[in-house]
C-alpha cells in the first residue's frame, strides 16, 4: 500500500493559479471575491465509468480522491442523491480520536488519525483539524478500572493515552463539576491529546475539490435505484437519471448501506438508526477539550464559532426519517448540565438528526460482497467521521486492488458467518 | 417522538418503551444442522426495512408487557399493534410478514415451535 505523499498542498491542483494561499485570498480581495474559480464542477454523468463510488459523504469522496490521487484511476465518478456531504458527514459532532482497544480498530482509527495531522496540507484546504484532546470520563469504580485496562492495551499500540484523576481533570476543565455526590461522579477519566475536532463541511469540500482537479466526476441530486449485475458480476448502476456503465462500483452510503444491498440482492448485519445532535448559542471561549462520557451518553466540545456542540446517544429504534425522540436529547441534557452547571441557562439553536449504520460488533464493514467489483464500506454507525481520510484511503485500495489489504482485511462482510467480530462496543458502541 | 399505543395501557410517549428489533425471528429448533452462513443469516442478518416493519416493543415503564407493531420507517406512521404471540392482522401487516426473506431461510424452515395461529 502506497503511502500518501505531501507535496505541499498541491495534491491534484492544475495549476498555481488554483491554490489557496495567502497571496490568493489578496488577489481575489481586488476583486471583492467574486470571481473564486469553483471548487468542483457539475457535470452531467459520462455513459460510463471505470469506478463509480455511490454516496458523496466524506467516505465516498476520499475514496474517490484516493483512487485518483494514488491509484491513477481519474475516470471515476462520485454519485450522491442529494448534496455533497449532507448525510451523516454534514450532520456530526467531528470528534476525532484513534483510541480504540482492539488491534484491528487501532490499525484503521489511527491510519486515518496520521491522515488528518497532513490533511489540510495535502488537499490544500482548511479542515480547521484542533488536535485540542479527547478527554472521556470515568463514572463508576467498575469504570474506571476497566479504563486503565483499555488505556494499557492502546498503549501497546503505540497510541497516545493518559489516565487522569478528578483534581487534574479539573484542572484542565475548570468548569466540570467534580463534586463527588453528583449522581454520576467523575471518578477519572483518559484523555487522547492528539484527538480533537475538525470542521465536517470543509472535509467533504475538501476532498471534492480535490478530485474534482484530478478529473473525478461529482454528480448530485441523481439517485442510485438499481445495480445491473450480468454472470454475478457488477456491470453498472441505475440512476434517476438513468444507466451507467461501471467496470467497478462503491457503495458508501452509510444510513442506506442496507438499502443498497437490497438492490444488489444480498443482506447486511446493519440496523439504521437516528442520531442526534444540538448546538447552543454561540458562547466566548470556555471549553478548549472534548469532553465524552459513554455512561451518561453525553458528548460536548466548543465551536471555533463558540457554540458548544452536543451529541448523545443512539436513538433505540430502526428508523430512516432523519429526526429522533425529545427523550433522548432531555437524558443527555441533564447530564450535560449536572457535569457543566455553567450550561444551565444555554439557549440552544438547533438538533437535528442523521442516520446512523450500527454493526452489531459495533465496527466497520471495508469488504468486497458476494456481486464481483461491488463493494461496501459502511457499519461505521456513531463514529465514522474521524475515520473518513483512512476509510477512504484503505477502500480506495480495495477497489483499485481487488483484494483486502492488512488493515482492511478484518473488516470483511465475512466476519459474521466465521466469528471473526471485532467487539468495540465498550469504545465505539455509544461513543463517536 | 413515536406515540405508542400499549395494547394494555394505550397512548404513551415512547421514553416508556424499550425497543426489541425485529419482530417473527423465530429461533431455529435444530441449530447445529445449519451451516455457518445459515446460522450467521439468523443470528447477525437484519431486515432493516426502509418503509413497513414488524418490530418489537416492551412497555418497560408500565405494564412491562412485551407486543408488536407494524411501523413505518420513513414517516414513524404506527399502523397496527397487536400481541407478540400473534401475526399482524392489517393486509400491509400480513404482506409484509408472508413477503419477507425470513420465510424461505434455512433456520426458518428447521422451526418446529409454531407459535402464530
Ligand atoms: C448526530 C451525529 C453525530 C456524530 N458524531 C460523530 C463524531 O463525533 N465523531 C465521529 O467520528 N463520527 C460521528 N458520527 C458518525 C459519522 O457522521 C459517520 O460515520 C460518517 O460521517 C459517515 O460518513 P459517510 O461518508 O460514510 O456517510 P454520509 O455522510 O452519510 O454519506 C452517505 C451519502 O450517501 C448518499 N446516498 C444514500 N443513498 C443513496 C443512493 N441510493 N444513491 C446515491 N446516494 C445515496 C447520501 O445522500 C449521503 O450523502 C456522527 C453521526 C451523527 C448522525
Ligand atoms: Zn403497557
Amino acid at each position: 500500500m502506497k503511502k500518501p505523499r505531501s507535496n505541499f498542498g498541491m495534491q491534484g491542483l492544475r495549476s498555481e493559479k488554483e491554490k489557496y494561499s495567502i497571496f490568493s485570498l489578496a488577489r481575489n480581495a481586488f476583486t471583492h471575491h467574486e470571481n473564486w474559480a469553483q471548487a468542483w464542477k457539475s457535470p452531467e454523468p459520462k455513459t460510463e465509468y471505470d469506478v463509480i463510488i455511490i454516496g458523496g459523504g466524506g467516505h465516498g469522496l476520499a475514496t474517490a480522491y484516493y483512487l485518483a490521487s494514488q491509484h491513477g484511476m481519474k475516470n471515476v465518478a462520485v454519485i450522491d442523491k442529494g448534496w455533497l456531504g449532507g448525510g451523516n458527514t454534514g450532520r456530526n459532532t467531528t470528534i476525532i480520536r484513534s483510541n480504540y482497544m482492539w488491534d484491528e480498530s487501532a490499525g484503521i482509527y489511527e491510519h486515518s488519525l496520521k491522515l488528518w495531522e497532513k490533511l489540510s496540507q495535502e488537499l490544500n484546504f482548511n479542515t480547521m483539524f484542533s488536535q485540542r484532546g479527547v478527554l472521556t470520563l470515568a463514572h463508576s469504580e467498575h469504570e474506571l478500572k476497566e479504563m486503565n485496562r483499555r488505556v494499557e492495551a492502546i498503549r501497546l499500540n503505540g497510541i497516545d493515552s493518559d489516565v487522569l484523576n478528578p483534581a487534574q481533570i479539573k484542572k484542565l476543565v475548570p468548569i466540570i463539576n467534580i463534586n463527588p455526590n453528583l449522581r454520576y461522579p467523575v471518578m477519572g477519566g483518559f484523555i487522547q491529546r492528539r484527538g480533537g475536532t475538525a470542521r465536517h463541511d470543509a472535509v467533504a469540500w475538501g476532498y471534492a475539490r480535490a478530485a474534482d482537479n484530478l478529473g473525478v466526476d461529482i454528480i448530485q441530486n441523481c439517485e442510485v435505484t438499481g445495480f445491473n449485475i450480468k454472470n454475478g458480476k457488477v456491470a453498472g448502476v441505475q440512476t434517476a437519471n438513468g444507466p451507467i456503465k461501471a467496470g467497478k462500483v462503491g457503495c458508501v452510503v452509510a444510513g442506506h448501506a442496507g438499502v443498497l444491498a437490497g438492490l444488489a440482492g444480498f443482506r447486511l448485519p446493519i440496523d439504521s438508526r437516528p442520531l442526534q445532535a444540538l448546538v447552543s448559542e454561540p458562547i466566548k471561549p470556555i471549553l478548549d477539550t472534548v469532553i465524552m462520557s459513554n455512561s451518561v451518553h453525553m458528548y460536548v466540545s466548543q465551536s471555533d464559532k463558540g457554540e458548544m456542540v452536543f451529541g448523545a446517544g443512539a436513538d433505540s429504534y430502526n428508523s430512516y426519517a432523519q429526526k429522533g425522540s425529545l427523550n433522548i436529547i432531555e437524558g443527555m441534557l441533564a447530564a450535560a448540565v449536572e457535569l457543566f452547571p455553567v450550561f444551565s441557562r444555554l439557549r440552544m439553536l438547533r438538533s437535528w438528526g442523521g442516520i446512523v449504520d450500527t454493526c452489531p460488533d459495533a465496527s466497520p464493514i471495508i469488504s468486497k460482497t458476494p456481486i464481483d467489483n461491488l463493494y461496501f464500506n459502511c457499519g461505521w454507525g456513531t463514529g465514522g467521521f474521524k475515520a473518513t481520510p483512512g476509510s477512504g484511503h484503505v477502500f480506495a485500495d480495495l477497489i483499485a486492488r481487488n483484494e483486502p489489504n492488512s488493515i482492511t482485511a478484518p473488516f470483511t462482510l465475512n466476519r459474521f458467518v466465521d466469528g471473526y467480530l471485532i467487539d468495540e462496543h465498550g469504545a465505539a458502541g455509544v461513543a463517536h | 417522538m413515536l406515540y405508542i399505543k400499549c395494547p394494555w395501557c394505550g397512548y404513551r410517549d415512547d421514553a416508556e418503551f424499550h425497543y426489541g428489533g425485529e419482530a417473527h425471528i423465530k429461533r431455529p429448533f435444530d441449530a447445529d444442522s445449519l451451516s455457518d452462513e445459515e446460522f450467521s443469516e439468523y443470528l447477525f442478518q437484519k431486515s432493516n426495512t426502509k418503509g413497513l416493519t414488524l418490530e418489537r416493543w416492551v412497555h418497560t415503564s408500565g405494564c412491562r408487557r412485551w407486543f408488536n407493531v407494524l411501523r413505518n420507517t420513513v414517516t414513524n406512521e404506527i399502523i397496527e399493534v397487536y400481541p407478540s404471540n400473534q401475526l399482524p392482522s392489517s393486509q400491509a401487516g400480513k404482506e409484509y410478514y408472508k413477503n419477507n426473506w425470513r420465510r424461505k431461510s434455512a433456520a426458518e424452515s428447521l422451526t418446529t415451535r409454531q407459535v402464530e395461529k
